[in-house]
């Protein structure tokens, strides 16, 4: 379970100011729960998930996962739970061009101690469908598939939560609903908390939960305020 | 995957960018190992050429690194010559006996007892007395002078070996040696696998052949292949200087040398007999007392049989003019050696060396040790300062792999933050980065040390020209490294590697420090700004 308790987050403006960011009081994802995030350009739905991660620290506040509070963790310690309980998809794939479809689901795993598992690669290569890829690089792929090999590493390593950002957004329309099938249908199989960012309306009326940032974030919700006065 | 295959794989990212900075490592490693390697080579050529197989030089008094440059070398300007007769001091009584036949004395006195026996023969009853009396003086004399030169050399007894080498001569660029046959016949250089000169055509001179009299020669591998010298052919060497006048006598070249990488390969040797025929090879002899036939003290009544003496004498130089493709051998008296090389048990060596260096004749060296110390003096330094610059120029390539990863780093920021994503942390990151340099720095050095050993490989047949070492492939040399020297100096001299085993673990080592920036900026790399790169 995913659990934020007054999550603050600002960012040092050019001017020396500070611009607020995140200014969450709580926000909770249960176990095995799919969540959708929608919100606004710049209302700090990418800057929540690196949150989330651990990939930016916030200012203030407790960020739980499975009974870990992230914030009171080193900075090793928050690189340690992110390898092992948490799954990361990007909007622009981020595969390593150097490495094969199986090497980076295999990269995926190789952070983790003990945790190096070709056969799960395999398995879950051939779940997203590409078996007969799986020795091909990024460049060869096409960005439907490139995305189904980030799934796969994302969820090479059992997380507990999978923190998706946009990944159907470079997507053509019959390969995004792919995705958000074998996204959600995975992490259905395996128990995963899923918080998914989507800017698309159609994949976020597919969510039981859809949580408008805007609503659960002080920081943009004023900014929201002062905008419609 | 490991993280050397990540680092691994990142250096096939960037093929050619790798590939270049891999090349500018390996070059230098390349140098290094050349360097090495040949410095290795020359080291063991010049203590090998310091197993000469004689082990003292009698020569002039002046410098003793001269007088070895100019035996053992054949290098530097000719140093002065020593007496025949102090030579003679070094021979046991048989040889000395067989070489003062050449004397003037006692050929004079061969003439005295024939011009004696003539007297006796042809003279009448008034000159029959004169005759008995000339005989009877003669023989006097002849018995004076053998109680005085049929014995052993002052220090005769003391030698083993005694080769005498006259020089001042040239052939082409080539210094000619007049020597004995012994140089090639008794002379074992090479005393570790008990080798002597040994030739690839031909044979070695004679004292006398029927064939050519004293004018046969024997030329060196390397003269024979640059002045394109064959057997048969006639060679006339050049007086005082490469350039100086040309002896009118021609040797004939009997024999070619089999390489051996000694200095020998240079050098032109004739028989020192014909060496002393040539002209302006004779002392001029101003003391009235070895003047031809005349006794050492002046014989009662001897009028006549200085008449007679000096008939002989007319028509013994003319017969000599007649026989000039075969005279006799120059009088032991108008002789001069320019060195003696002289092998001795080494106790005694030490004596002899002592005992010669006291007198006023001759120094004596032992040119082992002035021969390592020059190559301590001269070569060693050379050699270390090519290798100081192979070593910069080894730096150079190190900071050739900041560079190019340093380079790469911008491009490669997005790449370390998806591994931060995933779960990498700072050091793992950082350490990707210094395996790349690590890998970098390993592959250069292997090519490099390959190439090196390639290149000295193919240069190996000029090289053994040179040096008389051929080069394998794998050849660890001098110089050598011997880290416990002053550590522990009991096990200092026993441990010890060559030099270039160290270029390993000194380039790694140094790729390590030169990784260390790029890893640190890997470490420090926001992760959250480059992945929204």
């Amino acid at each position: 379970m995913l659990e934020l308790r007054d999550i603050a987050k600002a960012f040092t403006e050019p001017g020396g100011g500070r611009l607020p960011i995140l200014d969450i009081p709580e926000f909770v994802v249960q176990t095995g729960e799919q969540v959708v995030l929608v919100g606004r350009s710049g209302s700090g739905k990418t800057t929540l998930l690196h949150t989330i991660a651990g990939i930016s620290r916030a200012d203030r506040g407790d960020i739980w996962l499975d009974k870990i509070n992230l914030a009171a963790l080193s900075e090793a310690g928050v690189d340690k739970v992110r390898a092992d309980k948490i799954g990361y998809v990007f909007q622009t794939f981020n595969l390593l061009p150097g490495f094969t479809a199986y090497e980076n689901v295999l990269l995926g795993m190789t952070f983790v101690r003990g945790r190096k598992d070709p056969a799960r690669a395999h398995q879950l290569l051939n779940r997203v469908g590409l078996a007969h890829r799986s020795h091909h690089k990024p460049r060869a792929l096409s960005v439907g598939e490139q995305q189904r090999v980030a799934v796969a590493r994302a969820l090479a390593n059992k997380p507990s939560l999978l923190l998706a950002d946009e990944p159907t957004a470079n997507i053509d329309p019959r390969n995004q609903q792919m995705i958000v099938d074998l996204i959600r249908e995975t992490c259905r199989e395996e128990n995963i908390s899923l918080l998914l960012v989507t800017h698309a309306p159609e994949v976020a009326k597919q969510f039981d939960r859809v949580v408008k940032l805007e609503e659960v974030n002080r920081a943009t919700a004023n900014v929201d305020a002062k905008e419609h006065a | 995957m490991s993280l050397f295959t990540i680092a691994w794989r990142s250096i096939l990212q960037r093929g050619v960018a790798s590939a270049l900075t891999c090349l500018s490592m390996a070059l230098g490693v390349m140098l290094v190992v050349a360097v090495l390697t040949i410095h290795g080579v020359l080291s063991k050529s010049f203590y090998s050429n310091a197993s000469l197989g004689y082990n003292l030089i009698v020569g002039a008094k002046g410098g003793k690194e001269q007088l070895t440059l100019n035996t053992v070398f054949y290098l530097s300007s000719p140093v002065e010559n020593i007496s025949y007769d102090y030579y003679l001091e070094f021979l046991k009584r048989e040889e000395r006996a067989e070489l003062l036949k050449d004397s003037l004395k006692i050929r004079g006195h061969e003439q005295l007892w024939q011009t004696a026996e003539l007297a006796a023969i042809t003279s009448s009853s008034g000159l029959e007395q004169l005759a008995i009396q000339t005989a009877l003086a003669g023989e006097r004399k002849v018995d004076v002078l053998w109680n005085h030169l049929d014995r052993n050399g002052e220090f005769g007894s003391q030698c083993d070996l005694v080769i005498p080498v006259c020089l001042g001569d040239y052939y082409g660029r080539f210094r000619v040696v007049g020597t004995t046959p012994a140089l090639f016949n008794d002379l074992v250089w090479d005393i570790e696998n008990n080798r002597k000169y040994e030739f690839a055509e031909g044979r070695n001179f004679q004292h006398h052949s029927e064939e050519h009299g004293y004018f046969e020669a024997v030329v060196g591998a390397h003269v024979a292949r640059e002045m394109g010298v064959k057997l048969g052919d006639q060679i006339s060497p050049a007086h005082g200087a490469a350039d100086g006048h040309l002896h009118e006598r021609k040797f004939t070249v009997v024999g070619i040398l089999k390489g051996s990488g000694t200095p020998n390969d240079k050098g032109v040797f004739v028989n020192m007999e014909g060496f002393y025929l040539m002209e302006d090879h004779a002392k001029p002899v101003d003391d009235p007392r070895t003047r031809a036939g005349q006794p050492d003290e002046p014989a009662e009544k001897m009028s006549e049989e200085e008449m007679k003496r000096r008939f002989f004498e007319r028509q013994k130089l003319k017969g000599q003019i007649e026989r000039e493709a075969d005279p006799d051998p120059l009088p032991t008296e108008q002789r001069e050696v320019t060195a003696l090389l002289i092998k001795t048990e080494p106790k005694q060596g030490f004596f002899l060396e002592g005992a010669v260096n006291k007198g006023k004749e001759a120094q004596a060296v032992a040119p082992v040790a002035v021969i390592v110390g020059m190559f301590e003096f001269l070569v060693k330094p050379v050699q270390w300062t090519l290798l100081a610059l192979t070593s910069v120029i080894c730096v150079v390539s190190g900071i050739s792999i900041l560079v190019s990863i340093y380079n790469s780093m911008n491009d490669r920021r997005h790449e370390i933050a998806v591994m931060r994503a995933l779960g990498a942390d700072r050091y793992t990151v950082s350490l990707v980065i210094l395996y790349e340099a690590v890998l970098l720095s390993l592959g250069g050095c292997l090519i490099g040390w390959l190439l090196g050993h390639l290149a000295c490989f193919l240069a190996s047949p000029i090289i053994e020209v040179q040096t008389g070492f051929s080069i394998g492939f794998h050849v660890f040399g001098e110089p050598y490294f011997y880290p416990f020297e002053r550590v522990l100096p009991s096990l200092g001299e026993r441990i010890y590697f060559p030099v270039e085993w160290l270029i390993v673990p000194a380039l790694v080592l140094l790729s390590i420090l030169v990784g260390l920036w790029p890893a640190l900026s890997a470490y420090r790399t926001d992760v959250a700004q480059s992945l929204g790169k």
